[in-house]
């Protein structure tokens, strides 16, 4: 072997020790997010608080002593780029994947996670997601068909309503969300007298709020994603609807209330994450978030920054690195505030990948969330 | 009847938006062949310089001045000189990839450098309501037509009753033969250019309070003004007018008297109708091409 050759071959074994260690110091967790296109909004939120929360973790020493490491691919908030980057860090065998939000991609992607066995958790919110016996898949905050009962009581039992108008967007969390209302609304004999369906990014809704003005229900069930949401409201407002106007969270954040321009005053719903909540470690949460990043903080941004600590609580506690048991640890398994002060709030995970914690009924009140109530765990 | 009249004042104001916007693709198209895929995004922007202007402290109707000026040196003369000159002479196909290409790069740039979620736009006019036989109608969507139409009067007094509107017409007829008879065809197709700038400029000034000012604005402005083009007739500036205003106008009625669910499908709907029965647009001439 000449000279040249030993120096390539000592510095190639070299490179690989270095490497390896590298490896050995980071924990691959990559997120698959939409970074750009129409869920961009929600997908920089989420990433915000997960970066906010990789941040803290890793100038902590990590998990079990190894940095968090997660490079950012970009869904383009389409479903078909989402399974092909998610494809893409696969590849790399990922300890848990983080993203994407829009159930839609997540509805695409989660089949891939649950052939390769690393867990996924998600922003999505469609019912199906945990509909599919998939052991692999999380949810960060209420799927539907936990959401919408807590809604339907609020319409009978707060609002007394005996009809109802329903406003929902035509894409997978809007289609999911409109089927789960429709059912508990039929559950609780309450009848639906008009049913609206919109664009995903639709601008004019004039002819939506005639249609349901005219419909003359008690109370009308807006679920929209956000500036549609604000936009809906504007003109509701502009058409002088009196009816109450019940939402989710996507109806009462502080980014719709700042959009509708006063038109969101007096809207009320169910939210399952906000850090308007009153509980101190939320608002501390979204103090730093709004330091760091310079914006209010979306239920997103709390779902990112929790799915992180999750990850950490449930890892510290398995005390290695192990996808599958991840997987299993994790279903069944309550952590609170006390164990992990980054989940924020307690939460439950059952069999399913679906979470329980605490929610709130909320108010806009002076161009503010005011949250009215709060709710318990639904196991509880 | 209230509610007729509501959807109609509501659907002629976003009509009248569209028809500005599909005016400035048949002003390009006729004027350089250029087929400007990235018009959404150039009605998208100008809402962004006013925006950033406002947030240096300058008081909204200078920003809105600002806004323009800006519009017309970068979606007027820089587009000209930076993209349409050097594609050109490689025929319309790699012109249309190039402004693809473009209105992406707009889009991804207003997201990173502004931001990615919608913004607040200030409206020309407070917001206010008017009662007609019952129905409320509002300032803000009068106030948009009336802007609408001025621009359009005043771009037709522009095309047709000056020295320069004329000698923008015939380079869009036979620029060889404008050429021959001194007319400084470069200067024209320039010209075109920068009234399709100051079109975008408008329409995003009229279309920002009402969709909020967002980096994805310009997807769906930019196909329903291209479609409104093909609808009345891609090479007449009236075409495009009435094509806005059927698409307007159309699109509220359908969706509250039809289906909002297919609401989508009823302007691709009459394009294939207007292709099937009359290709060359309701108001466009046919052109015949010769080898």
């Amino acid at each position: 072997m000449s000279r040249l050759s030993l120096f390539a071959a000592a510095l190639a074994a070299a490179l690989g020790i270095a490497g390896s260690a590298l490896a050995q110091s980071t924990v691959y967790i990559p997120a698959v997010l939409e970074l750009s296109g129409a869920g961009a909004v929600s997908g920089t939120n989420f990433r915000d608080g997960m970066l906010l929360a990789i941040d803290e973790i890793n100038s902590k020493g990590g998990v079990l002593g190894r940095k968090i490491e997660t490079p950012l691919l970009d869904t383009q908030s389409d479903a078909g780029i989402s399974r092909a980057q998610l494809q893409k860090v696969l590849d790399n065998n990922p300890y848990v994947v983080l993203g994407p939000v829009f159930s839609g991609s997540v509805l695409v992607d989660m089949a891939l996670t649950q052939q390769a066995e690393i867990p996924e958790i998600v922003g999505g919110e469609a019912a199906a997601i945990t509909q599919k016996s998939d052991p692999y898949v999380f949810r960060t905050s209420f799927g539907q068909q936990f959401s919408m009962p807590k809604i339907a009581n609020y319409i009978r039992d707060g609002v007394k309503a005996k009809t109802v108008a329903v406003l929902w967007v035509n894409n997978d969390f809007g289609k999911g969300g409109r089927d789960n209302f429709i059912k508990e609304m039929a559950a609780r004999k309450i009848k639906v007298v008009t049913d609206v369906s919109t664009e995903s990014g639709q601008a004019d809704f004039s002819a939506d709020v005639v249609k349901i003005k005219g419909a003359n229900a008690d109370a009308i069930f807006v679920y929209l994603n956000e500036e549609e949401s604000a936009r809906f409201l504007r003109e509701a407002k502009k058409q002088g609807i009196t009816a109450p106007l019940i939402g989710e969270t996507t109806l009462l954040g502080q980014k719709v209330i700042d959009l509708a321009q006063g038109a969101a005053e007096g809207v009320r719903g169910h939210v399952g994450l906000t850090v308007d909540a009153p509980i101190p470690a939320v608002q501390q949460f979204a103090d730093r978030f709004k330091r760091r990043f310079n914006y209010a903080c979306d239920h997103n941004g709390i779902k990112g920054y929790t799915a992180v600590y999750i990850i950490k609580y449930v890892t510290e506690k398995m005390g290695k690195f192990d996808s599958k048991l991840f997987a299993q640890t994790l279903h069944g398994m309550t952590i609170t505030p006390r164990d992990e002060p980054g989940v924020l709030m307690e939460v439950s995970f059952d069999q399913n990948g679906d979470l329980d914690r605490e929610s709130f009924l909320g108010e806009v009140v002076n161009g503010k969330q005011k949250i009215v109530a709060t709710l318990p765990k639904l196991g509880k | 009847m209230a509610s007729l009249i509501q959807l109609l004042v509501s659907g002629l104001a976003t009509g009248a938006i569209y028809a500005l916007i599909a005016v400035g693709f048949t002003l390009l198209w006729q004027t350089s062949q250029t087929i400007n895929f990235a018009q959404g995004e150039f009605v998208m922007l100008p809402a962004f310089f006013v925006l950033a202007a406002m947030n240096l402290g300058t008081p909204f109707w200078v920003a809105v001045l600002v806004g323009i000026a800006v519009s017309v040196v970068i979606l007027g003369l820089l587009f000209k000189l930076v993209v349409v000159d050097p594609m050109l002479r490689y025929g319309v196909l790699p012109l249309v990839i190039s402004t693809i290409a473009l209105s992406l790069l707009l889009k991804e740039s207003a997201k990173d450098f502004y931001s990615s979620q919608a913004q607040p736009f200030p409206a020309l006019v407070p917001a206010t309501d008017i009662h007609v036989l019952g129905a409320v109608i509002s300032t803000q969507s009068l106030a948009v037509l009336a802007v609408a139409i001025a621009t359009v009067a005043m771009l037709h007094f522009v095309l047709n009753k000056t020295r320069i509107g004329r000698s923008m017409q015939a380079t869009a007829q036979n620029p060889t033969l404008a050429r021959i008879l001194g007319i400084p065809v470069q200067r024209m197709v320039l010209y075109t250019f920068v009234i399709n700038a100051v079109l975008v400029a408008i329409a995003s000034l009229l279309i920002s309070p009402i969709y909020l000012a967002k980096f994805t604005n310009g997807e769906t402005l930019g196909m329903a003004a291209f479609l409104a083009a093909i609808i009345g007739g891609f090479n007449q500036v009236r075409g495009a007018i009435l094509g806005g205003i059927i698409l307007g106008v159309l699109d509220n009625l359908s969706a509250a008297y039809l289906s909002s669910q297919y609401r989508a499908a009823f302007p691709l709907l009459i394009l294939i109708v207007v292709i099937l029965f009359r290709p060359q647009g309701l108001l466009g001439r046919i052109e015949e091409r010769t080898v």
